[in-house]
């Protein structure tokens, strides 16, 4: 089943672009990355999802139900981790979490206790007096407090030292096992390819690619690097070569096409190292933008 | 357009600290006004002479056309109209704050995301604030009558006539919370809520001192401050009704659209 629908969900501000043409959809218990630069409309899809705006056109489901006319009765289900959390003044955390707690129809004091244990957050200070990153916890715990089905994360690890990001993942990931949906927007991509299975890559406004990850990355380029005497770059100087560099003695370039020939073409050299590999996300999600 | 309890609970503890400030400087300025009534009113023949000796116009601005000090509400008169410039700048203030704060401090997304309506929403807040007002005006009767018969000395007065000048105050502060929270929802983003209070309190206000002063306008038709003139409803011991209903309309109409507008407005993001 899809979690998520969107048809041709469209959103002008005004004259100005927020998205256009939207049309995915995200299935039950995948983690999806919704990758792409910011003012590319990331916030935007999500906020779409979540009621904060509305559509200038096209629609979204979740759930099988209209987000917009059902939202009130789906946001049961959905837990929402913004990239700036911002809270109410004079408030104490515990304070804030049993509010947000309140509006759930389970009780979540169970879970935010065990949630705040694991993000080691302190439920007896005042939210003003929290680190930035301290603050982002209480987002996170506030987030998944109610057991949400379907969690949408804009861009969350921002201010999240190393140590905590890596227990963030391992919570999000255990969330997953457990059957959640999740929604990973994001700009930075080597951590939506640690977690996702699938991304959409969306470019101001409309989506340019939705595709498996590791297709993603196998389907298009290899990274190549050959180290070898006096070798002269223009040697590779073939089709399906790609940015031909020079680099601390070797030559670097991205191959796309027919391996067998790019080996032929290496096997006429005395190499004295030769490395082929996948590109990472960064660099297949460049060529997208360039 | 069910109402929420968590969200009333918690926008009225919001509200709490406001109140009682609010609260204490009615009553520092009630004291303070009502305290030097007996001095006043023992000198008053002296005093509404030197009145007497001001342009008319001036005194038509500061409410104190055809005041006469001598007696409680003709002095009350003058009191009001500071009640009056208080009361309308903190209703205008929780109005114009009512949705427009938690958009500018960007907690919007946290209440927003949460299972509950828009109007729902609306309707909690709505009546967090009405419960919190009336805490104001309990402040604001229990002082009035409690600093009139403290000083009064031995003056009467129709107390019938003062309940309707209190009434009005009811009136007169819905209408600017319902004011100040439409206008809220027709501009984009409020920056900050205290200089469209002061700017919706004082406009009104000047507006209707203007209109003292240089007689008859229609935009004076527009202020509250008009409709419960303190003179009139004195004068004649009932509001004066059409306009009366003009405030009412007002806010009618303030509340509907305000419903309207906040069902489809945009949150906007972070930025």
């Amino acid at each position: 089943m899809s979690v998520i629908e969107t048809n041709n969900l469209t959103k002008y501000y005004g004259k100005a672009r927020g998205i256009v043409d939207v049309s995915f959809n995200v299935e039950e218990g995948e983690i999806f990355g919704f990758i792409g630069p910011n003012g590319a409309g990331k916030s935007t899809t999500i906020r779409l999802f979540l009621s904060l705006i509305y559509p200038s056109s096209g629609s979204a489901t979740i759930f099988g139900k209209d987000c917009i006319k059902y939202g009130p009765e789906l946001r049961q289900d959905i837990g929402y981790l913004p990239s700036d959390v911002f809270y109410y003044e004079g408030m104490k955390v515990i304070d804030l979490l049993k509010y947000s707690g309140s509006f759930y129809h389970k009780d979540t004091t169970q879970r935010m206790y065990e949630l705040a244990g694991i993000m080691e957050l302190d439920l007896n200070r005042r939210i003003d007096d929290l680190s930035y990153g301290n603050k982002k916890k209480v987002g996170i715990v506030q987030g998944l407090l109610h057991q949400p089905k379907l969690l949408f994360l804009d861009e969350p690890t921002a201010g999240l030292d190393p140590l905590m990001q890596r227990e963030f993942f391992q919570l999000i990931r255990e969330e997953n096992e457990r059957g959640v949906t999740i929604f990973f927007s994001s700009h930075i991509l080597s951590e939506v390819q640690r977690l996702c299975n699938r991304v959409g890559i969306i470019k101001e406004g409309r989506i340019i690619e939705i595709a498996d990850i590791h297709t993603l990355q196998q389907n298009n380029y290899k990274k190549i690097r050959v180290a070898a005497n006096g070798l002269d770059p223009a040697y590779f100087d073939m089709p399906g070569v790609n940015k031909l560099e020079r680099h601390n003695g070797a030559v670097r370039f991205f191959y796309k096409g027919n391996i067998n020939a790019v080996m032929q073409k290496i096997s006429g050299l005395t190499v004295s190292d030769v490395t082929i590999e996948e590109p990472t996300l960064e660099e297949v999600f460049m060529h997208y933008y360039e | 357009m069910t109402m929420s309890k968590n969200i009333f609970r918690h926008e009225f503890k919001m509200h709490l600290r406001s109140v009682i400030t609010w609260s204490v400087a009615i009553m520092a300025v009630a004291l303070l006004y009502f305290s030097i009534f007996p001095s006043f009113s023992q000198n008053a023949a002296l005093l509404n002479e030197t009145m007497a000796s001001f342009p008319p116009e001036f005194r038509a601005a500061f409410g104190m056309g055809d005041m006469d000090f001598s007696t409680v509400l003709g002095y009350f008169s003058f009191v009001y109209l500071f009640l009056q410039i208080l009361l309308s700048i903190q209703a205008s203030n929780y109005g114009f704050g009512l949705v427009s704060i938690e958009e500018r401090e960007l907690t919007a997304d946290f209440l927003m995301v949460k299972p509950v309506t828009r109007p729902q929403i609306m309707t909690s807040k709505l009546l967090a604030v009405l419960a919190i007002l009336s805490i104001t005006q309990a402040v604001v009767w229990a002082s009035t009558f409690g600093f009139i018969n403290a000083f009064k000395g031995d003056k009467t007065y129709n107390a019938g006539i003062l309940v309707l000048l209190l009434l009005g105050l009811i009136v007169f502060q819905l209408f600017f919370l319902t004011v100040g929270m439409v206008i809220s929802l027709l501009v984009k983003r409020v920056r900050s809520v205290t200089p469209y209070a002061m700017a919706l309190g004082f406009g009104m206000y000047v507006l209707s001192a203007f209109g003292a002063m240089f007689g008859e306008s229609k935009f004076e038709k527009i202020t509250p401050f008009k409709h419960f003139d303190p003179h009139y409803i004195i004068q004649n011991g009932h509001f004066d009704t059409p306009l009366v209903m003009v405030s009412v309309a007002v806010i009618i109409f303030s509340v509907a659209a305000s419903y309207w507008l906040y069902v489809r407005r945009d949150i906007p993001a972070v930025t």
